[in-house]
Order: C-alpha cells, then structure tokens, then sequence
C-alpha cells in the first residue's frame, strides 16, 4: 500500500462523509450521524489498543466518562473555555489510562484478567461519579447552553457534525500513522506473540502503555464530543457499560485491526439498531427497550463464528489484496 | 462508632449473603477450573434463572422453593447446550473468541429480559419473607437461614459428584490435563459441556434462594457477576474452597462497608479488593493455580 | 581472541529441582561453540538465562564485559543478543516479511528502510520468494529459517541458536549448514544448542556439555566425542568402559 493511497483513502473517507449533511435537513438523521461519529471515534481507540495491540477492554468507559466529565467539570466549575478544556479533558483521559495500563501490565494482566480489571476500574469510576459533589452526584452535570462556537456550541447542527467528523479523521489518520510506523510494528508483535517480540528488542511493557493511553486518550475524545453535543451527563451515561461496550463491538463486527473497521462497525451497529427499533416499534405499537442489543450481541458471536475479521474482512474476500493488520 | 450487637448483626448478614455469593462464585470457579475460560455471561444467567423463579411465581404462584429443582434441572440443560452448541463451536478454542463471545451472550440474554419483562423492578410475595427464627439467643432471617442450608448441601453434593461419580473423574481428568484426558478417549465437549450446565445450576438454585428477599431487574446480574469475580479472583481462579471462602469474605466485607460508608459507596469496597488483588497477587489469596 | 559472552557460577532452580548448577563458560568472539548434553540436562534453561528469560539465583552473566545478569530480555536485544526459540515462535498474523522487519526495526525507524532490510534478510537466509506468504502457511523448514531471519535482522553481535536443525531432515540440514558457517564469517558470534550431532561436529569451533544442569566437559568437538565422561553422560554409567572393552576386543 502506498503512503498517497494509505492516507488518502482516510481524507477520500471523511471527504465523502462531510458531504452527507448537505443532502439532508433531518434532525434526526443528522442526530443519529453525530452519534454515530462519536461512537466510532470511542471505538477507534478502542481498536488502537484492542485491534492492532491484542489487550481486549471491557472498560473503556472509564475513558470515556473521564474525558465527558472533565469537559463538563472545567467549563461549569472551574470557568475555562469550551476550547481549552478539550485539551486538557482528552490529556486527563490519557492520563487515566496510563496509570491504569502501567497498573495493569505491569502486574502482567492479559486477556480476561486484563479485561475484568478494566471493567471493575470503570464501574468504580461509576460508582464514584454517582456520589462525589463534584460531578453533579446522581443528578449529574449540565453544561449551560450557550450557542457560540466560541463555547464549542452551535446553532447549526450540521456544524457540530463537521466538528465531530473532524475528530474522527484525526483520529483515524493518526492510527493509519501508527500502523505504518516503527511502534505500530511492535504493537502488532506484542499482539501476535510477546515472548518473540521481546526477543527481537521490543519493550513490550513500554509499549502497551502508549497504546493504551493514545487508546485512551481518543476515546475521552468522544467523552468531549458527546459532552458538548448532549449538554448533560450523569454517571451512568459517562462511566456506564453501554459505551464499553459499543467501543468494543463497532471494531469487532467492522475488522479489529483496521483503520476503517470501527467507523464501518459503528454505522452497520447504530443503523442497524435504529431500523430495529423502527421495525419492532411498527409491529409492537411502542417500543421495546433492548432489542437492538440483543441484535449487536447476536452480531458479535456471528463474527466472532463466522467472520473473524468483521466486515473488513468479508470485503477483502470478495477483493482479494485488502489484508488484515498490515504495516 | 457501632454497638458490638449491630456489629455482630452486620456480621451474620454478611454470611448469610455470603453463601449466597459462594454458590453463585462456585459456578464461575468450576468453568474456570475446567475451562479455563471466564464467562461473561455468569451473571445474566443469574439474572434470567431469578425470572424465571419470578415468571412462575407470577404465573402459576409457584413458591420458589418448589421452583428450584425443575429449574436447576432446566438451566443445567439450558447451560450443556449453550457451551455445547454456541460458545465450544464459535470460538474455534481461541481464549479471545470465547471472551467475546460470552460477553455477546450476556449482552443478549440482559436485554431480551429487557425487552420481555422492561427494566421495572419486581419482587415476588411471599408469607415468610420476613420470618424469622432463633438461633442462640440471635433472630435470623429465615429465608437466609434456609439458604446457608441449602447452599452447604449444594457443595457437598458437588463435591460428592467430582470425587465419587465417573463423569465427575473426568471433569477433574480434564480440568488438570486437557490432552491426557482426550487421549485416554474422555469427549471434552462433553465434559465442558457438563460443566458449563454445572455452572447454570448453580445460579439457578441462588436464584430460587435468592428471589424470595431480593428483586430482580434486567441489570440485577451485573451486580452479583462482578461480585462473583472478585470472589474468584480472590478465592483463586479455579479454587472451590477458595470461591467459598471468598464468598463468605466478600459478604462481611460488603455488609460491614455497608454499614460505615454507606449503600452505595459499600459496593467500592468490593471493587477495590478486586482490583488490589487481580493487580497484587492474580493467583488469589488462597493460592490456587492461575 | 576476548570472551564475548561469560557465564560465571549460574544456578537456576525451579523449586526444589536445581535445572542449572553453578555453570560457567566462555564463547569466544567470532567462533561457533556449541552446547550438547542429553534430555534435560539444561541447555534450553541455561539459554533462557543468557537471552534474559530467566535470572537465575545465583551467578552472572558477562556481555562484551558489561554484567548483564539482570537486564530485561529487549535491552539484551539492543546490546546484541538475539535469540531463536526451540518452539517455533512466529507472528502466526503477519507475512514473513513482516515478521522479519519487526527484528529489523531494533536498528532503524524509517519503515522503507526496515522493509527493504526484510528483504535481503530474506534473501540471505532462502525466504525471498515466501515475503508475502503468511507466517502460518510455512513448513517446519520455512519457519525455522524464519526464526533465524528475524534474529539476524536485529543485526546481533551473539547469535543464540536453540535446536534450529531440530525437524529438518537430512536435505535441509545440508542447506542450513553453510548458511550458519557464513553467518560466522560476517562476524557474528554463534552459541548453539543442537543434538544434530553431525551438525555440531562440523560447525562448532568449541563444545561445552550439560548433564544433569554441571557442564561436565568442554573442548574440540573431537576431543569431546572421545571424551568418557561424555559418553557416559549419553548412554548411561559404565557405557564408555563397555564401549572400549568391545573396541579392544574387535581389535
């Protein structure tokens, strides 16, 4: 793969993506788009960690909630800026996950250690935000609508939806990045079999560390998205497992360990959960909480069964060439 | 500071929930044990058999008590296809499949009671929920009376069956050395199967003990699963004594955190030890092999 | 010529079992020396100390004089130790040329220059018309080159070869043969476990041999295979009377 044709496709992506606004003035639609992004930037950094590195979470809420409050916390309490709390919210997300991987992989927890620890690690932040002052308790938090962009908050829907797509080709141009460098190398070797990394010079401990809080780091981006975009939090929505759990899924059904399969994963899930609802709603005159989880559950064993690598690879099947995992 | 009678009170409470957490700890261990596996779905099965008791309560007024063998014997059944046919075939034996693919069960089953039953809590009715009887000068709960009773004659029939049956042999034959026991001409898929539908009986029976104090909502089982792996983890992966002794541990502690920092700061305690422990010594504190 | 690697008084114990007891050995720089010693006698435990997989409890390691008992396996890796493992350990996911840049990267970051290093790598050792295959769809012979690709692509100062030959059949032990003297003749210094006896015999400059975790001999190969205590080692207590015996009575 060439650079011009490894990063372009990303910018050709998101390109595409930014056009999807000017052919519709559905609040809904352009809702559901926004939320989509905002998962799937969750979800890309799920993957960096989890897709190239091998180290499933089951936690990455924990990173979410912290860069969502933090967002929150700065603006209303502490009086900052929209714009620079950002910053400093995406840098505290890092800074959780760091102490948490250095914790964890230094006790050399893998697979489903290293997953319930990072469970247990977001139902404690969980628990905590539910009862400290700061973060609003069980009422939660509201950020005060100030539409200006100054404020990070727009009257213009769409706006918002560039903003988040921005995001998103950030985050997916620095994986593309990651996956062409020295350090993407490694991780993929730390994933395929660490005794054989280490003996080829690779620091594996040094390495999980930066995956999991560059991991970390894009996923309180989306904390910060979905904090600006919906105005409110409280700890089940910050810290809850619903977000662990579509930050994990969306790369899983999309291609673990590809640029495009969390973004693919995230559209296939939340659209295919949307027309769900729609359709179950039409049968049953109401709707019906839970059903398109139970969908996204049913999904995950199917390719987990019959499709390992996700969407991505059903893809590559049919076009021979587009492979897993490269550097 | 508390009087030595509350104290003494949080205690037995605390034992008494304890047992409960070992029986549901007890399944998770076996799987392990034998498996090698952690199943995420532990506690939504929990969550299903407590609707179970709930369902045919509701439906039929079955006391919950009657309901535990049927259910027992359904949800062994219920968990020997599950493993046999679901998780065994899709995740090719692959330790990272088989950790998505029961958290896809998890998923599933919680929000399929979700959709059948919404997320109200419910509880059912019965005359002696909050009967009592004494014991040495101490009036204890009898529903948690009954299910210390219960719980003991479970792991004793359990550990009757692994030592004394011939199925019970190979679970052991297997969970200490896979190949051998496949080359002695031992079916693993079925001894893993046994297992697993082992592990659902067991949450079966805490469910029938369970339901008459406690309610039930569709995310009831992600409080006990993550309490029932902090028992194993501290018990030891894989430990039988340990999962019952951690059991017993992890309700005083809970009941005592309870009392001096609160109900919902209490639940941290749990965590915390959990996490020190995974983090600090992940063969467990009774030193079982990881 | 200097000693590159010194072993000095190592003991590795697991449990109440002593695997290596107070070993100590040199490998002189630029030559090929061998480890041999039957079943279980600590070779694979002995090269797990050397590479860093295992700190024993007592005892150093020396390399190029620097103490390095206690370093990690990958700051090993970047003085110049490299290492094959017996089992072969492939990244099953990647292709072979793939696999060969990651142990090229420990030298360069530039990912062109990695991958182009890969590929003579490959061609050094017989793997360039197998880059893009999976590491998975090699044979046992294509693997085994693969471990020796990846390892001299961290372009090593002290080569460990653990039973490399192991699987190969006769054919192919002849192709490896040269391609391990030539690795020599670069410069690089070679330790190697081996039980391919004919292959020790020719290859190795110096042999050292393991019984039962005490290195009980060491000199020339053909010193070695005469050597009595060795033989016992192999075959048994009073082997290496019974031997001569019969050899004075064909005589």
């Amino acid at each position: 793969m060439s650079r011009a044709w490894a990063y372009g496709s990303v910018l050709a992506a998101g390109m595409g993506l930014a056009l999807l606004p000017l052919t519709t003035d559905s609040n809904v639609l352009l809702n559901f788009l926004v939320f989509m992004l905002i998962v799937a930037v969750a979800a890309t950094g799920w993957n960096l960690l989890g897709g190239y590195g091998g180290q499933f979470s089951f936690g990455h809420a924990a990173f979410f909630g912290t860069g969502a409050y933090a967002m929150a916390i700065l603006q209303e309490r502490a009086g900052l800026n929209a714009w620079v709390a950002l910053p400093a919210a995406i840098a505290l997300g890092a800074a959780v996950g760091s102490a948490i991987g250095a914790l964890a992989f230094r006790a050399r927890l893998r697979g489903s250690y290293f997953a319930l620890v990072t469970l247990a690690f977001a139902e404690v932040f969980r628990i905590v935000a539910n009862v400290l002052p700061i973060t609003g308790g069980a009422a939660g938090i509201l950020i005060r609508l100030r539409l200006d962009p100054w404020q990070f908050q727009f009257a213009d829907r769409r706006v918002f939806y560039w903003v988040a797509l921005g995001v998103l080709v950030c985050c997916l141009l620095l994986v593309r990045a990651i996956e062409r460098s020295r350090f993407g190398a490694w991780l993929v070797a730390v994933r395929e079999n660490e005794d054989a990394a280490r003996a080829l010079g690779v620091d594996v401990l040094a390495v999980k560390v930066a995956a999991i809080t560059l991991s970390a780091a894009m996923t309180a981006a989306a904390g910060c998205l979905y904090a600006q975009k919906f105005l409110y939090l409280d700890a089940a929505i910050a810290y809850g497992p619903w977000i662990s759990v579509e930050a994990l899924l969306a790369p899983v059904i999309g291609g673990a360990g590809t640029v495009f399969g969390p973004v693919l994963g995230a559209l296939a899930l939340l659209g295919l959960g949307e027309l769900t609802k729609a359709w179950i709603g039409d049968l049953t005159g109401g709707s019906v909480p839970g059903v398109d989880l139970v969908l996204f559950g049913a999904l995950l064993i199917l390719c987990v069964a019959f499709a390992p690598r996700g969407i991505i690879g059903l893809l590559s099947r049919v076009r021979l060439g587009v492979r897993w995992a490269r550097f | 500071m508390h009087s030595p009678e509350i104290l003494l009170t949080a205690v037995l409470n605390g034992l008494m929930t304890g047992a409960i957490y070992a029986l549901i700890a007890l399944g998770l261990t076996l799987v392990y044990g034998v498996l090698h596996i952690i199943n995420f779905a532990h506690g939504a099965i929990l969550t299903a058999a407590m609707f179970a008791v709930y369902a045919l309560h509701a439906a039929w007024g079955v006391d919950p008590y009657l309901a535990l063998m049927p259910l027992t014997a359904g949800f062994f059944a219920l968990g020997y296809g599950v493993q046999r046919y679901v998780i065994g075939p899709a995740s090719h034996g692959d330790d990272g499949n088989i950790l998505l693919v029961t958290l896809g069960l998890a998923i599933i089953i919680e929000n399929a009671l979700l959709a059948w039953f919404r997320s109200d809590t419910r509880s059912i009715d019965v005359p002696y929920a909050f009967a009592s009887v004494e014991v040495g000068g101490l009036f204890l709960s009898l529903p948690r009376t009954i299910a210390v009773a219960v719980v003991v004659g479970v792991a004793l029939l359990l550990w009757l069956f692994l030592a004394r049956s011939r199925i019970g042999a190979a679970i052991r034959a297997v969970a200490k050395e896979k190949v051998g026991a496949q080359l002695c001409g031992i079916d693993v898929a079925r001894v893993y199967a046994v297992t697993f539908g082992l592990g659902a009986a067991c949450l079966a029976v805490a469910a029938s003990l369970l339901m008459p104090t406690y309610l039930v909502n569709p995310r009831v089982g992600n409080a006990f699963v993550l309490v029932a792996f902090t028992i194993v983890v501290l018990g030891g992966m894989g430990s039988i004594p340990g999962a019952l002794l951690g059991g017993l541990f992890i309700g005083v502690v809970e009941s005592l955190s309870g009392l001096f920092l609160g109900e919902s700061l209490g639940q941290i305690g749990i965590f915390l030890i959990f996490i020190l422990v995974l983090l600090v010594r992940p063969t467990g504190l009774f030193g079982a092999k990881a | 010529m200097g000693a590159l690697l010194t072993v000095a008084d190592v003991t590795v114990r697991f449990g109440g079992l002593v695997a290596v007891d107070r070993a100590s050995f040199a490998v002189a720089e630029g030559t090929i020396t061998g480890l041999i010693g039957p079943n279980g006698a600590g070779k694979t435990t002995l090269f797990a100390v050397v590479s860093g997989f295992l700190v024993p409890q007592a005892g150093r390691v020396l390399f190029a004089g620097e103490d390095v008992t206690r370093k990690p396996v990958h700051v090993r890796a970047r003085l110049g130790i490299a290492r094959t493992f017996q089992i072969v350990q492939p990244f099953a996911g990647l292709s072979v040329r793939e696999n060969i840049a990651v142990g090229a990267y420990l030298r360069r970051r530039d990912r062109d220059e990695a991958l182009a290093e890969a590929d003579r790598v490959a061609r050094r050792v017989g793997l360039e018309r197998l880059l893009d295959r999976p590491a998975a769809a090699l044979t046992v012979a294509g693997r085994k080159r693969l471990e020796l690709a990846r390892a001299l692509a961290t372009r090593p100062r002290l080569l460990l070869l653990d039973e490399v030959l192991a699987g190969l059949n006769p054919s192919e032990i002849r192709d490896v043969l040269p391609l391990i003297r030539s690795i020599r003749d670069e410069g690089i210094t070679i330790l190697m476990v081996e039980h391919v006896m004919q292959a020790v015999m020719s290859l190795c400059e110096r042999v050292h041999v393991l019984a039962q975790g005490r290195l009980i001999a060491e000199g020339l190969p053909a010193e070695i295979a005469r050597d009595p205590r060795v033989v016992e080692a192999y075959l048994g207590h009073g082997a290496a009377a019974r031997l001569a015996a019969g050899a004075v009575g064909h005589a």
